[in-house]
This record gives C-alpha cells, sequence and structure tokens, in this order.
C-alpha cells in the first residue's frame, strides 16, 4: 500500500500522519490538498515551520515558547516574580492570560505524570521547577495542570514535593461546575468538588 | 448502526482532533472496544471526569463503521475517588490497567477477566495491599494457562535447593540443573500461595523486601510472556 505513492508524497504524507491528532486519512487528504494549491501557498507553510524551527525555542526560564532567550511574560519586568503558576503546556498560558487576572510568572512542565505512558517527574520540567522555587524570590505557586488523571496526580505529586519548603504557599486552582452549564449533567467528581470548594456568600441586606 | 449498553472500564484514552478522545475499554460483554468520546477535553463536557483510565461505567455505545465506536452515554458505577487522590495507588491501577490492556483482545469477550480488574481496583480503593499488583500479574497469567511453574524444577521436576526463577523458562530451577535469577524461599512461598487459593492472607502482607520481591518475579514473568516493558511500576513518583 505505502509504495502506491511516488516517494516525495509517501514522505510527505508520513511527516504529516506523525503530527498530533492527525489520522492516516487526513494525512493523506492534506497532503494532496498540498498537492493541488499553487506553489507560493504551499511554499509559505514550508517557510513558516522554518522560521518557527530557526526563530522560535523555549524560554530558558519557564519553558514557555520564546522568541530569544526569554518568554514575553518572563521579559515583561511588571510582572510579579513573586508568584508562580505551574501549567503542562504552553498553550495552557495563552488560555490562562486571556482571563488577564494573572500578574505572576509560569513554570510550563511540558507534560503531565502519566502512568500509562510512562511519563514520570523525571521527563518533566520539575528539577527546573525546585530549582526556581528555592531562590528566595519565589514565595507563592499556583498548580494548574489539568483538572483531569494525568494532571492532577502532577499536582499531587508537585504539593508534595514543595509542601515543605519553608516560606512557600502552595495552593491547586479550584475544580468546580463550567459556567453555563446546567447543574444536572455535572458528573458525580465535579459536583462533589464544587461542593468541597463551596464558598460564604455574603448578603448585601446583612446587619454587620 | 446499531446501539448497545454495556458495563465497561476504561484502560487508557488518547487525544483525538480538537477536543475528542479515544478511549479502549474493557466491555463485560464484547472485550476490548476503542471508541469516540466526543467533546470529552471541552471542561463542560457531559462525560466529565467518567471516561478516564480506570473508570468503571455503564456506558451506552453506537456500533461505527470502522474499528472506533462512538460512546453515546457514560453512568459511574463505582467512583474511586481514593485512588484518584494517592500516586501509590494510581501507579498500581495504572499497572493493573496496563497489564490487562496488553491481554485483552478486540471484541473477544472476556468477563471473568473484567471481574478480576474491577475488583482489583476496588480492592486498591479500599484498602491499597502491597502485593496486589503482584497477585493481579500472577492471576492473570493463571487465567491464560501460563502461571510461572513455582513448585518443581522446570527442566527435572526436582526441589534441590537453591531454587532459582529462571524467567525465560517460565518456572524455577533447581540447584541441580541451575540457570537463573536468585529468589527467596519466602518469595516462592507467597507466589505460591496466590496461585494456590492463598490470596486473601497474601493481599494482607505489609510491603517488605518480600513483597518486592514477588512483584519483580510476577512483573518479569508478565513481561516475557506479552513480550513488553511494563510502563506504569517504573514511574518514580509514588516513593
Ligand atoms: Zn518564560
Ligand atoms: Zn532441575
Amino acid at each position: 500500500m505505502a509504495t502506491a505513492y511516488a516517494a516525495a508524497v509517501q514522505e510527505l504524507i508520513d511527516c504529516l500522519g506523525r503530527l498530533p491528532g492527525v489520522g492516516p486519512k487526513s494525512a493523506q487528504r492534506i497532503a494532496y490538498h498540498l498537492l493541488k494549491v499553487d506553489a507560493t501557498e504551499a511554499n509559505r507553510l514550508a517557510r513558516a515551520i522554518t522560521e518557527v524551527k530557526d526563530k522560535v525555542g523555549f524560554c530558558t526560564a519557564c519553558f514557555n515558547i520564546a522568541e530569544g532567550e526569554l518568554c514575553m511574560v518572563c521579559a515583561d519586568t511588571r510582572r510579579d516574580a513573586h508568584v508562580l503558576c505551574v501549567v503542562e503546556e504552553p498553550r495552557d498560558v495563552v488560555a490562562i492570560e486571556r482571563t488577564r487576572e494573572f500578574k505572576g510568572r509560569y513554570h510550563v512542565l511540558q507534560g503531565a505524570i502519566d502512568h500509562l505512558q510512562g511519563v514520570g517527574p523525571d521527563q518533566l520540567r520539575v528539577r527546573e521547577l525546585v530549582r526556581r522555587v528555592g531562590t528566595d524570590e519565589v514565595t507563592e505557586v499556583i498548580l494548574c495542570t489539568n483538572p483531569n488523571l494525568e494532571g492532577e496526580a502532577t499536582a499531587l505529586y508537585l504539593s508534595r514535593l514543595l509542601g515543605d519548603v519553608p516560606g512557600l504557599t502552595v495552593s491547586r486552582i479550584a475544580s468546580g461546575l463550567p459556567v453555563g452549564g446546567d447543574l444536572e449533567y455535572a458528573d458525580e467528581l465535579t459536583l462533589g468538588r464544587a461542593l468541597e470548594g463551596r464558598r460564604v456568600v455574603e448578603s448585601e441586606n446583612k446587619e454587620h | 448502526m446499531s446501539l448497545y449498553r454495556d458495563v465497561a472500564i476504561v484502560l487508557r484514552t488518547h487525544k483525538f482532533g480538537e477536543a475528542d478522545r479515544v478511549v479502549v475499554l474493557l466491555t463485560r460483554q464484547r472485550g476490548k472496544v476503542r471508541a469516540v468520546a466526543k467533546g470529552v477535553r471541552r471542561t463542560g463536557s457531559k462525560f466529565g471526569s467518567r471516561l478516564e483510565p480506570g473508570s468503571h461505567v455503564q456506558v451506552q455505545l453506537h456500533e461505527g463503521r470502522g474499528e472506533l465506536d462512538l460512546v453515546t452515554q457514560a453512568e459511574t458505577i463505582e467512583p474511586h475517588h481514593r485512588t484518584r487522590q494517592d500516586l501509590q495507588r494510581l501507579a498500581r491501577a495504572a499497572a493493573l490497567l496496563e497489564a490487562v490492556e496488553q491481554f485483552a483482545q478486540d471484541r473477544e469477550p472476556t468477563p471473568r477477566v473484567f471481574d478480576m480488574l474491577a475488583g482489583g481496583l476496588r480492592t486498591i480503593e479500599e484498602r491499597d495491599p502491597a502485593m496486589i499488583t503482584a497477585a493481579f500479574y500472577l492471576k492473570l497469567l493463571a487465567r491464560e494457562g501460563v502461571a510461572p511453574q513455582l513448585d518443581g524444577c522446570i527442566d527435572c521436576g526436582g526441589t534441590g535447593t537453591p531454587l532459582s526463577w529462571a524467567v525465560e523458562a517460565g518456572g524455577v530451577r533447581c540447584g541441580g540443573c541451575g540457570g537463573g535469577r536468585a529468589v527467596s524461599d519466602a518469595a516462592l512461598s507467597v507466589a505460591r500461595a496466590v496461585l494456590n487459593g492463598g490470596l486473601n492472607a497474601v493481599l494482607d502482607l505489609p510491603e517488605d523486601a518480600t513483597t518486592h520481591e514477588v512483584e519483580a518475579l510476577a512483573v518479569s514473568a508478565l513481561e516475557a510472556h506479552v513480550e513488553r516493558r511494563m510502563r506504569a511500576l517504573r514511574v518514580a513518583s509514588a516513593g
């Protein structure tokens, strides 16, 4: 089957097929699309890939995506260096930045603990995190890994690892009900967490 | 397209497309089934945490044309709250899932293995015995008819000491025949107890050098059978 295509096309299909979320059928479809579009369009894509690989790497401080030594957040001196938000991937930084709620800096683990895939702390940027936390500048760490099995395992591990560092506050982002949904559709775990994390509501009419 | 319901345990998942996952399920009636859970990675997904590795659920699926079915509903049967909050339990639960995934065949019903797995995960949730993984692996091998031979020498049947563990031969060798890894009498008698009806007593054993030895023996026997390294227990997160 693999020999049905010219070698160059097969190579393209193979490369595309290794991309995340692209199966063999999609890889074929994209390859044919690229064969059909005019050369300027295809070259633009090729150039974009080359340029990204040339110019963009990982921030030497937090392992976010960076053009140059430091990422935009680490390079920004107005950001609070006392607070670190620990996330799994650079795209999580983008998501949190969109909230405009967070003024501190990040630490990107580049993955999560995953027993079934054999991914442990040694394969993540954990050692680098410990080193950063060891400087007296950092006083608070917010564990912002995904609220799924792997993200929680990672948060569990890090909270134990960092829990005894003197003068350091470690917190985990709250997990609760998604805004805009109906209670009856929430799964048991989410609903349970939401109940655990309930807060007192202050009545405006309450006498003080 | 036909719709079916079954009880299932999620063995593994992987990302698929934008916000979906492929979940590999061990269903009780149909064996191993791969299915797409649409939108499961969105925070507001109706599936929530119900389709993560180890989840024991009642599912409704649409039979697909290809090898992937489609999950249309999932309800929790047994929650594993403590397991989720404990790295040691998580590692052991993953070790069970990983082994079963190697043994189970696509769409070949193995209700006994399903029940074993459900029981194993429940035991981890309730009391997390040190010997759970080793016992589970030995039982799984026995169920496949490939339990290691631990009573007498695999070559001559003799019991002359010291017995050693010859993983490639699938059993122990006597002192006379020789060849294999040193193994203590204590570890051998625990492993024999697992295979000969002494499971409950074994699960009460506290973690010590002997249980570690039995675990190493069971893992090596399983790995030799499936010809693959088990990953879950090698992740150094619980230590
Ligand atoms: Zn940075
Ligand atoms: Zn012999």
